[in-house]
């Protein structure tokens, strides 16, 4: 007995150290990797796992950390002059981590998988666009059978990674699960679902060699563990945490912090049932709301205003589309309709608890803030689960508060996939705005088609289609002596970690 | 058994939550969803989907995980060996605990002492083993960092296992360095646990104890001059275990559904913190996985506490003549 607690005594001491290792990077992260194969099933289509994925495979095209696209495994891209073509060229030198190079015949194998029904990959609907490849050494052209003007912000985006044909092939989906490989900076060396994933360097890497040779993604997906992992030097750095404990720990000795806007944003949805077919009752719901109060009291000044869906970063941002915050013309639209704080308009809005930073708090306020012009909403709380159900069944409550990411910055996969009536996404259903958003779709003219989306959304705006809030921002710790470049997408890459 | 799985099956359809509906990404069509209720077999009327599912688990197939991709018992088994081995280290900790400090208590027959310990597992019962979870983690920041908070065992350390029960195989094995390193990570997330059960036990077991202290035999051992400490430890402590039995595997049923948050909050990869992602990500086949395993390990609970109870209490087991 003496033996063993002498050794705990002696593990415990040198465990102090663990994250001082100046070759290894441990970080705290808040949610566990279930599935190895970025492309199907649920885990594919799940923001916060995307900086484990990017770690370990390449996507046809990389994104910068301000959200602009740069060459991943994929050096050139484009269409043909009518659009019926697209012509993509595969970097040379790329390998795969069993050390097989990577070939135009992996790219094209990965994006007929994506295409097939039968794969599961969740975006196939986008995938089975282009078809008939050919490839001639790296170039690889495809015939465009329907146009699609996003597709290669898509290669950027949830499940446009590529695997390797032959080993894939070989080893099964479940050989796989359990043997990833990929052709990221980093590859799998061992893996524990719901506790660790430990990466090793990949020294045939094309790109920049990262700096740490081990990275260990913890699985933590308690906040305050989070915290005590930083905290106690046990990780070196971790996120996604309440911003109070964000402004203790970046003001300790031995810690710093950095915060970036991510493309995350909040929002209400409306629903157009009831009282909210009524545009003075949406306006007054909109400009009774103070988000600069709700930013700097709630959030302690984390995060951006917004009155459009898309936040600065994205191609569509109109700074001049504005909704003002103005209780006295909320008032007088709800007197337009017959309401008053005497005999307020009601309505339900549903929020989630704890999903976001501050959520059910933010509606709570904003209520308050309904209440002091004439609008009484009734509070439910549900499980994200829930929400997603009842959008998919476009029974979402009169207004119900949500959350939109949007990595690639498009207003195709912000406003119109949350507006446009026929998505599944969707809970706002009116033929004025499906016939603005519609053309839209397959525009070819890439500058009408941004310009057309910014007319939506001031159209939108003025008619309170839907109520953003506010575009959060992603707190980050590590232990001082680390540089880390945020990324607005809202990914921790461990490459974009280097020691000072 | 039969009973449980229908009532899994049918309460996992009704609450609201459509799993595909989470899978759908932007831009996704009512054909994604068509084609992925096709995929995952939801396009079939519930009861047909039901009896499919039964006919497989009765060929011991529970389909494939939709969030892990593997398939369900797979997942299963290689999470519950660290499960059974935190609620086998608490439910040790939790008896030398209680049978320790009940045994002092009613030994030493100090006012002061009595109350101190009933006081102490009054408190320790009140707080639920969650909480307890984040006391540690609490205190572990402020005055042990060195304690690892998260996970089964370093990460940085690459390990050698045969089975999925690192530690008793550490120490089978006699690498005790490895046992030490395990035990060291597994000691706050078991102690959580065992808390709350040890002062149920220590404050059943003591008065028991008391009771049987009282009963005849004990007062004839004492006037043999036989000593106290003997007599509790020799006679009155196997008189004493029936009830301890009954609560202990009440409560060993409640340490099993414990481990769901508690090897959430330490990132114990275990079939309870699989639960909660299951739960979270909607994945029906693996719910209804761990739900029937741990319908079964109740049912074993029960089977073994009846067995101790006779080994406990031979009179249990024989007939009226």
């Amino acid at each position: 007995m003496k033996k063993i607690t002498g050794m705990i005594l002696g593990a415990s001491l040198s465990a102090g150290m663990a994250a001082a290792d100046d070759s290894t990077l441990a970080i705290a992260y808040n949610v566990s990797l279930p599935s190895w194969d970025a492309t199907v099933g649920p885990s594919a289509v799940n923001p916060t796992i995307q900086s484990i994925y990017k770690s370990v495979f390449d996507q046809y095209i990389d994104q910068n950390p301000d959200l602009s696209f740069r060459p991943g495994l994929l050096t050139e891209w484009g269409w043909n002059e009518d659009g019926s073509k697209i012509r993509m060229v595969v970097r040379e030198g790329a390998l795969w981590h069993n050390g097989d190079p990577v070939t135009a015949s992996d790219i094209v194998w990965s994006l007929e998988r994506a295409g097939k029904e039968e794969t599961g990959n969740p975006i196939q609907f986008l995938w089975s666009t282009i078809g008939n490849f050919t490839i001639d050494g790296n170039v690889i052209e495809a015939d465009v059978l329907r146009y699609d003007p996003t597709i290669f912000k898509w290669m950027a985006f949830l499940t446009a990674y590529v695997l390797p044909k032959d080993y894939y092939e070989s080893v099964g989906a479940e050989g796989f699960e359990k043997n990833p490989v990929g052709s990221g900076p980093y590859m799998v060396d061992e893996y524990v679902a719901n506790s660790f994933a430990r990466l090793k360097r990949f020294d045939g890497y094309w790109g920049p060699k990262p700096e740490f040779e081990t990275v260990i993604f913890k699985f933590v997906p308690d906040a305050s563990a989070r915290v005590a992992e930083v905290e106690t030097g046990a990780s070196d750095i971790t996120l996604e945490i309440p911003y109070e404990e964000y402004d203790r720990l970046a003001a300790k000795d031995g810690l710093e912090g950095v915060t970036t806007p991510v493309s995350d944003i909040g929002m209400i949805f409306i629903n157009d049932v009831g009282v909210m077919e009524d545009s003075n009752v949406r306006k007054a719901a909109a400009h009774a709301i103070n988000k600069n109060l709700i930013i700097e009291r709630l959030l302690r000044g984390y995060g951006v205003r917004i009155d459009t869906l898309q936040a600065p970063q994205y191609s569509a941002f109109n700074p001049d589309t504005l909704v003002a915050y103005d209780p006295d013309l909320a008032k007088k639209l709800l007197a337009a309709s017959g309401y008053s704080e005497e005999n307020p308009v009601k309505f339900k809005i549903q929020t989630t608890r704890g999903f976001k930073p501050k959520d059910y708090e933010i509606i709570q306020v904003i209520a308050g803030m309904w209440k002091r012009v004439g609008i009484e909403a009734e509070i439910e709380v549900y499980e994200i689960a829930k929400h997603f159900d009842l959008r998919a069944r476009d029974e979402l409550a009169p207004a119900a508060f949500y959350n939109w990411g949007n990595s690639i910055g498009d207003p195709s996969t912000s406003t119109g996939f949350a507006m446009f009536g026929p998505s599944p996404h969707s809970t706002w259903d009116t033929e004025d705005l499906d016939a603005m958003i519609g053309p839209l779709w397959g525009e070819k003219d890439e500058s009408r088609r941004i310009d057309g989306f910014k007319a939506v959304d001031a159209y939108i705006a003025e008619n309170a289609m839907v109520i953003p809030l506010l575009q959060f921002v992603q707190p980050i710790v590590f232990r001082e002596g680390l540089s880390v470049t945020p990324h607005v997408a809202n990914f921790l890459l461990p490459q974009n970690v280097v020691s000072q | 058994m039969l009973g449980v799985s229908v009532v899994v099956f049918a309460i996992l359809r009704l609450v609201p939550g459509d799993p595909i509906a989470m899978m759908l990404p932007p831009g996704a069509t009512e054909e994604t969803r068509q084609n992925l209720e096709r995929l995952y077999g939801m396009d079939k009327p519930l009861i047909e989907q039901y009896f499919i599912w039964l006919r497989d688990v009765l060929h011991l197939d529970f389909g494939m995980s939709t969030q892990f991709r593997l398939p369900v018992m797979e997942v299963i088994f290689n999470r519950l060996p660290v499960t059974l081995e935190l609620v086998l280290l608490a439910s040790i900790i939790a008896l030398t605990l209680s049978f320790a400090l009940s045994v002092l208590a009613v030994w030493i027959q100090r006012d002061g002492a009595t109350l101190i310990i009933d006081g102490a597992s009054g408190l320790t019962q009140a707080i639920p083993d969650f909480l307890w979870a984040l006391i540690f983690i609490f205190f572990v920041t402020l005055y042990a960092p060195s304690i690892p908070i998260s996970g089964r065992y370093d990460p940085r350390t690459a390990q050698d296992f045969i089975t999925g029960f690192y530690l008793i195989e550490a120490l089978i094995t006699l690498r005790l360095g490895t046992f030490a390193e395990l035990l060291r990570h597994a000691i706050l997330p078991a102690f959580a646990l065992a808390l709350p059960l040890a002062a149920s036990i220590t404050r059943l077991l003591k008065s028991a104890l008391e009771e049987a202290m009282s009963e005849d035999y004990a007062i004839l051992a004492r006037t043999k001059g036989k000593s106290r400490i003997a007599i509790i430890l020799g006679e009155a402590l196997r008189n004493a275990l029936i009830p301890v039995i009954a609560l202990t595997s009440v409560q060993l049923a409640f340490l099993i559904g414990g481990t769901v948050l508690i090897e959430r909050l330490f990132s114990l990869p275990g079939i309870g913190s699989t639960a909660i992602t299951a739960v979270v990500n909607r994945d029906l086949p693996l719910i209804q996985g761990v739900v029937l395993v741990f319908a079964a390990l109740f049912i074993a609970i029960n089977l073994i506490s009846n067995g101790l109870y006779r080994l406990a209490d031979p009179r249990l087991g024989k007939t009226d003549e």
